[in-house]
């Protein structure tokens, strides 16, 4: 029963408790939404599909990058160049996930060559004038206008990414019990005998990466609108794509809540240390890969995996 | 024009030595542990590091600092090996990527807080030498770091040609299962081939500081360049990286004299890519590693 009710109540608090929050819990609590949201979109190729992604970044810089520059020269509003970059995402993932796929990279292979495609878009976007080049583009934010996705306050960015984050754990959900995150799963687990059986490999794989590179592009528009300010490296960079891949990895990839619960540990612990050790940048990150390395060593299934393994009834595995 | 392509090229050869004894140290972990070693360039941010601290302190030559490092990160390599990767051999191979990635983090953010971001550089009386050949520049350093270089992999490979330890490393990468029934001690090559690995990367860092600045992500470039020349070269295939090294220079230098920018880089990623897709098994390799 307490299983049961749990959830909810974690998601009445969600819901009901921000706005009497102080500036910075929300903004941590942003935080933790937004690489919540990240792992959840990395999770449905990486997790579900066995693909891990060195490059998400590519398709967050795609988003960030369509709506911006969509908002900057034409006043397209952000919400309607958040599907925009979504879709050139998804049909870059398409290219990409099919190149890969259709010549066979698995394993680390595939790791490497989104990790080479991410890091092409940088070098592309820090090159080219008309994008900002490594200056950037800046989002002008002259108060609340929420048709044009600006608020001037916090609370509005946090209930929109509250809600993104809700949505990928349903499209997660939804996508577990389909045909799709069966035959995704048998592929992760003996691609050579899901084919055997029958599954179609290549455009299960493929729609798995059109749809977290749609979702992820999305998290990119979050950033530019919340943030009003995005470069090359900050949106094409390895820290989003490793920002991604890790709360999925600790919290429990393959799982719909792991993601969302990886970053609940995480992006605390970030946090926390950064405002301790305030002018020793990088002691963050050091701890991260300090939990990824213990995670990896002690909890290979993730907290989920591990909770899961706990409750299994006595008899069970092992 | 033919100035700048003939500069380019021998510019591009020089780095190519050194990216060549950078992938060679990686190319024997991936052979040895089936791992691709993330976490190698930041070996080779903390050998400069190494480097640069015994200059600075002691006064000692970066070239020197080797008979130091190259030990030292030996049984640095080793312990990495023994207390992060040995107990989790047998993870998913995804999962041990992580890990290297995990060990990468660790280093390259640990640098950050010891030594903040600033560059640091060696100025040894040796660093702005130089000469002409038919009106090349030859930047002394530079033809040092990769002479130097190309004899310190090219004595690995007699090593590994040579010797009973050496042979148990071809033997582990060439058939696991085999030398394990032989009787090799498949635990303790592991070791020895990863803390060869990390000896070759930081006896690479030391020789590039005369005229390569420090900073706790330096070796993150140096380690992308050196999964393309892995790639290139076949992964595990220890002369092809060699020869990709020099491929890879070549491709980025000659990059860096005919695009504007950096998009040099692109150049490169281009090749990583295509090789990935076309010849995954390298471009002088047989089948397999797939």
């Amino acid at each position: 029963m307490a299983a049961r009710l749990a959830p909810l109540l974690a998601a009445a608090a969600l819901v009901a408790l921000p706005p009497l929050m102080p500036k910075y819990a929300l903004e941590v609590l942003i935080s933790i939404l937004f690489f919540g949201y990240l792992g959840a979109c990395w999770n449905i190729l990486g997790g579900y599909g066995g693909q891990f992604s060195f490059g998400h970044a590519a398709f967050f810089g795609l988003g960030a990058y369509t709506s911006t520059l969509l908002f900057l020269h034409w006043g397209v509003s952000p919400w309607i160049g958040m599907l925009a970059g979504g879709l050139l995402a998804a049909g870059f993932g398409l290219f990409a996930g099919y190149l890969s796929f259709r010549y066979g990279l698995r394993g680390p292979y595939f790791s490497l060559v989104t990790l080479a495609f991410a890091e092409m878009l940088r070098v592309v976007a820090v090159n080219w004038k008309a994008v900002g080049s490594s200056l950037g583009l800046v989002v002008p934010n002259r108060g609340s206008a929420p048709a044009l996705f600006l608020f001037a306050e916090k609370l509005p960015y946090y209930y929109v990414i509250l809600t993104m984050a809700v949505g990928a754990l349903v499209i997660t959900r939804a996508m577990e019990r389909s045909r799709m995150g069966y035959a995704l799963a048998a592929i992760r687990e003996n691609e050579d005998a899901a084919e055997a059986a029958g599954v179609d490999a290549l455009s299960t794989k493929l729609s798995a990466m059109a749809l977290s590179s749609f979702l992820t592009a999305l998290g990119g528009t979050f950033y530019a609108q919340y943030f009003s300010y995005i470069d090359p490296s900050l949106t094409f960079g390895p820290a989003i794509s490793i920002g991604g891949l890790l709360p999925a990895i600790v919290g429990g990839a393959g799982t719909v809540t792991g993601p969302l619960l990886g970053s609940f540990v995480l992006t605390p612990i970030s946090e926390l240390t950064r405002a301790a050790l305030r002018g020793r940048a990088g002691a963050d990150i050091m701890l991260y890969g300090l939990v990824l390395i213990l995670v990896i060593s002690f909890l290979p299934n993730g907290l989920v995996g591990w909770i899961r393994a706990r409750r299994a009834p006595a008899g069970g595995r092992r | 024009m033919t100035w700048l392509f003939l500069q380019a090229v021998v510019s591009g050869l020089l780095l190519g030595g050194v990216y060549g004894l950078v992938a060679s140290g990686l190319s024997l972990i991936f052979g040895v542990l089936r791992i691709i070693n993330f976490a190698h360039g930041a070996v080779m941010m903390l050998g400069m590091y190494a480097s640069y601290w015994l200059f600075v302190l002691l006064g000692v030559d970066p070239y020197l600092s080797i008979l130091v490092t190259g030990p030292l990160f030996f049984g640095i390599g080793v312990l990495i090996q023994r207390i992060v990767i040995e107990p989790n051999r047998d993870a998913a191979e995804h999962n041990q990527l992580l890990l290297t990635l995990g060990v990468a983090l660790f280093f390259e953010n640990l640098a950050l807080v010891l030594w903040q971001g600033d560059f640091r550089t060696v100025r040894v009386w040796y660093s702005g030498a130089s000469f002409l050949v038919a009106d090349v520049l030859v930047e002394v350093p530079r033809l040092v770091a990769a002479g130097g270089a190309v004899l310190i992999a090219l004595g690995l490979w007699g090593f590994l040609r040579t010797t009973d330890v050496g042979k148990a490393i071809r033997a582990l990468s060439e058939e696991p299962e085999g030398a394990r029934l032989v009787g090799v001690n498949v635990a303790r090559i592991r070791g020895v081939a990863f803390g060869i690995g990390s000896a070759c990367v930081a006896v690479a860092g030391a020789l590039v500081t005369p005229f390569f600045y420090v900073a706790p992500d330096v070796g993150e470039s140096f380690n992308i360049m050196a999964f393309v020349v892995v790639v290139l070269g076949g992964m595990g295939n220890f002369l092809g990286a060699l020869m990709g090294g020099f491929i890879v220079g070549l491709a980025e230098s000659l990059g860096a004299a005919f695009l504007p920018g950096s998009l040099k880089q692109l150049v490169v990623f281009g090749l990583f890519v295509v090789v990935l897709l076309l010849r995954p098994e390298g471009l002088f390799g047989t089948r397999r590693g797939r």
